[in-house]
């Protein structure tokens, strides 16, 4: 190989400019802040839907809206959330990090990367267009059963092709992800020295490759029993309505952990940085991480323990789902180890990062109380599993997301945030959410059902607290638009290493903001 | 793994082919949204955006090809490549995996639950649960043809055309093997003749495929209405051929290609991951002969 000439790339340094350089741009600092800004665009568009939801159930009876729009409500709610806001926000993290944080140049396929985002605008305009077109948009959950998504309008097909174009982005994404992680490390960059958060994109793009197909299998055959005669769902022709849950659970509980695992990521990389002490047990989370991906794909059923499983299935759902509480106790242990004795701080990053430890662990306990099929019997399709989800969901997920914003905006601007706005930001996002979160577990015992747009008076004072709640915490997000465009904008310059504990490379070997092109001769991990 | 020495790693400028590719899509997603429902102009778009996917694949994979040939990318770079169709080619996988787990399903599971206890007693009284079936009302949904009964249809046998069909790419591997011996040892003719007849071996397959549909159609009454086995069965042959074509066309590309003298006997990726689809494609015959035909 010629050792002499350095990067080879045919740009030099000039790009288009003003929408060009957008439209057709292959650095990966670009793309992941395209993905951001979606992200943060789709979830004011979801979180719009969730304000309304919250406004029809603030009190008992219909209020504003017809029911079949409520139902709209709630599907694309969570259709766009999971797939518009949560998970494009992670490969953003992913673009512009991981290529700082092995030493690499780039992304393996730039080119690739480009498309891969460019597909979503495609989809979220199929998604949200279906509020516009006869019968409204799909109405089933977001989770699209048979038979129910086999009947209703044109929209179901648009969710099914919106579905499709989201897959193949994921499956870009993802297979770019690990090739750039296999193959594009710098030298000494071993696979266990690599940060945690490239560790846990690793393995979530793993899971992304390994069912992101299959969710594309399962909607082909919504299509093709909605519109070519086929009968997979359909008892009458020997099919089963049963059988598209297993096939969308079998995808379904992999993605929760596509949605977490970077999670887990990010807060390993700021828990440590903040308490100024190494990650403890950086081998068993690797191992932990490893083992959660593994069992993702045995415990689907769990989402269906009152479709009439034999007996020795739920008893199998259920022990394996429970299984997974020991990698997850390990990685809570961990990051209250880390902390332990530390010369902690709480800057934002961090504030996000020990509520995400406390909330998303009230989630998982949630977690474990649905995991027992009795008790689940009793849950399926309540507040209870509504209130569990979010406390993973907005709470692990999302938190971490805002956690990472704040911890690397350093980095991205070469400006120090606001950090008094940041913390306002964290504690009425914080109070809120319980605030909205919480009373909905006492619904979820009490009996009132999800997915429904009206209910019994005895629910009434939880459900006027939860929508308070809402808007408490939808208003909030704004605070965090303002932040960023500041920090944007300017304010105090930050140094290469913005936060004294941070060891990874893109601190200890970049300026902030980091270069247009960063390693383009790879640094040297010893 | 990893072994940069100073770079060289091969970053490509600012590029509008993905834009056009989300066109593509965006006019065919448009497009089957409206076909499938039988709106105007979908038909129209659906064929645009093919029309526009292939405009990009041409132009996409042409830089591609000229940037490999030119010497752009170095070793690392082909180890890319290499990662990237594997993890592609396992993303594909398990986009069979959904249809092979349907299938099993319904032949260990839902079929035999329909015909059994009080769902079969009170729902379906008089079903017999056995493979293969169109399933309790399946016998209404299909239309009378010759060489089956009234309201039923005749499954495909195994040992006529898929056995067939069976040896035809089972010997298009071992053809694809020897042409690449003959791109390592540097023997042009050898490449061309043996690629060639893998390219015609894998017509000939598509060319039986589409004479048993044909039969499925107007003779047997199996068709994607006949009920859980016209189901499983067509979309599991259906995206088989579709991938049959799809590497065929790969196939003819790099047997143009080699023509042309590209491909080293040291370097070439493409050549490597067209084949690596092909026994993909293979194997999954395999399992389609044996689960959907034969037993």
């Amino acid at each position: 190989m010629e050792a002499t000439h350095a990067i080879d790339h045919d740009h030099g340094h000039g790009h288009p400019t003003g929408l060009m350089r957008w439209v057709t741009t292959t650095n990966h600092k670009d793309i992941g802040t395209l993905y951001l800004w979606f992200s943060f665009i789709m979830l004011l568009t979801g979180g719009t839907l969730a304000l309304l939801i919250r406004a029809e159930l603030f009190q008992p009876g219909m209020q504003i809206m017809r029911p079949e729009f409520f139902n709209s409500l709630t599907t694309m709610h969570g259709l766009i959330m999971v797939f518009g806001a949560i998970m494009p926000a992670f490969v953003g993290f992913a673009n512009w990090q991981v290529p700082m944080m092995i030493g690499a140049p780039d992304m393996a396929f730039p080119r690739m990367n480009n498309w891969s985002f460019w597909l979503l605008p495609v989809a979220a305009s199929l998604l949200v267009g279906s509020f516009f077109v006869p019968g409204g948009a799909s109405a089933g959950g977001w989770t699209m059963y048979a038979p129910l998504f086999l009947q209703g309008g044109i929209s179901n097909d648009m969710t099914i092709f919106a579905v499709h174009i989201l897959g193949i982005s994921s499956i870009m994404g993802a297979i770019n992800i690990v090739t750039t992680i296999l193959n594009l490390r710098a030298p000494g960059m071993t696979l266990m020295k690599m940060p945690l958060f490239v560790w846990t994109w690793l393995i979530t793009a793993y899971l992304l490759i390994a069912v992101m197909p299959v969710l594309a299998g399962a909607v082909t055959m919504l299509l093709t029993d909605r519109h070519f005669g086929t009968s997979f769902f359909n008892a009458a022709g020997g099919g089963d309505p049963v059988m598209f849950q297993h096939i969308f659970w079998f995808f379904g509980h992999p993605e929760v952990y596509i949605m977490i695992l970077p999670a887990f990521g990010i807060i390993s990389q700021i828990i440590p940085t903040f308490a100024r002490k190494p990650l403890f047990g950086y081998a068993s989370m690797v191992y932990a991480t490893s083992s959660i991906a593994i069992l993702s794909f045995i415990v689907w059923a769990h989402h269906m323990f009152t479709t009439g499983l034999p007996t020795a299935a739920q008893l199998f759902f259920m022990y394996a789902t429970m299984l997974i509480a020991i990698p997850t106790g390990v990685k809570v242990f961990n990051w209250i180890a880390t902390m332990w004795k530390g010369s902690m701080t709480f800057e934002t990053p961090m504030l996000f990062a020990i509520a995400f430890v406390c909330l998303f662990t009230i989630g998982g306990f949630s977690g474990l109380v649905l995991a027992i099929t009795p008790v689940d019997i009793q849950l399926q399709d309540t507040y209870y599993v509504v209130a569990h989800f979010h406390y993973v969901l907005v709470s692990g997920a999302l938190y971490s997301i805002f956690a990472g914003v704040y911890f690397w905006l350093p980095k991205w601007t070469g400006n120090m945030y606001d950090e008094k706005l940041g913390k306002l930001h964290f504690w009425m996002s914080t109070i809120f959410f319980n605030i909205l979160f919480f009373p909905m577990h006492f619904l979820g015992l009490a009996g009132m059902p999800r997915r429904i747009p009206d209910y019994a008076l005895q629910f009434a004072d939880w459900n006027m607290v939860a929508t308070i709640g809402a808007f408490g915490f939808g208003l909030s997000q704004l605070i965090l638009l303002v932040v960023v465009l500041k920090c944007i904008k300017g304010g105090v310059k930050a140094e290469g290493r913005a936060w004294e504990g941070a060891d990874t490379l893109e601190w200890t070997h970049l300026p902030s903001p980091a270069p247009y092109h960063t390693f383009e001769t790879p640094p040297t991990v010893k | 793994m990893s072994d940069h020495q100073g770079g060289g790693y091969y970053l490509p400028s600012p590029s509008g082919w993905p834009i056009v590719g989300s066109t593509a899509l965006a006019l065919f997603g448009v497009g089957m949204v409206l076909w499938v429902n039988s709106v105007a102009p979908g038909g129209w778009l659906v064929m645009a955006g093919l029309g526009v996917l292939f405009y990009m694949m041409f132009g996409w994979f042409g830089k591609v090809i000229a940037e490999s040939e030119s010497g752009k990318y170095n070793a690392q770079v082909d180890r890319s490549f290499r990662w990237g169709m594997s993890w592609f080619i396992f993303s594909e996988v398990m986009f069979f995996a959904a249809f092979f787990g349907a299938l099993f399903y319904a032949r260990v599971l839902s079929v035999p639950w329909l015909g059994e206890g009080d769902t079969g007693a009170i729902l379906w009284s008089g079903f017999k649960s056995v493979w293969p079936t169109a399933g309790p009302l399946g016998a209404k949904m299909i239309a009378p043809m010759a060489e089956a009964g009234a309201g039923e249809f005749a499954p495909m046998a195994a040992w006529g055309v898929p056995a067939l069909n069976t040896l035809l790419l089972l010997t298009s591997g071992v053809t694809l093997t020897i042409a690449h011996w003959g791109l390592k040892k540097g023997n042009r003719g050898q490449l061309i003749l043996w690629l060639a007849l893998t390219v015609a071996l894998g017509v000939t397959f598509l060319y039986f495929q589409a004479t048993e549909y044909h039969e499925a159609y107007t003779k047997l009454g199996l068709t994607l209405g006949a009920g859980i086995y016209g189901s499983t069965f067509f979309m599991l042959t259906g995206f088989h051929g579709f991938h049959v074509t799809i590497g065929t066309i790969m196939l003819i590309v790099i047997l143009l290609r080699c023509m042309k003298g590209h491909f080293k006997p040291e370097q070439h990726f493409a050549f490597e991951a067209v084949s690596w689809y092909w026994h993909f494609v293979d194997v999954v015959w395999l399992g389609l002969f044996i689960f959907v035909y034969w037993l």
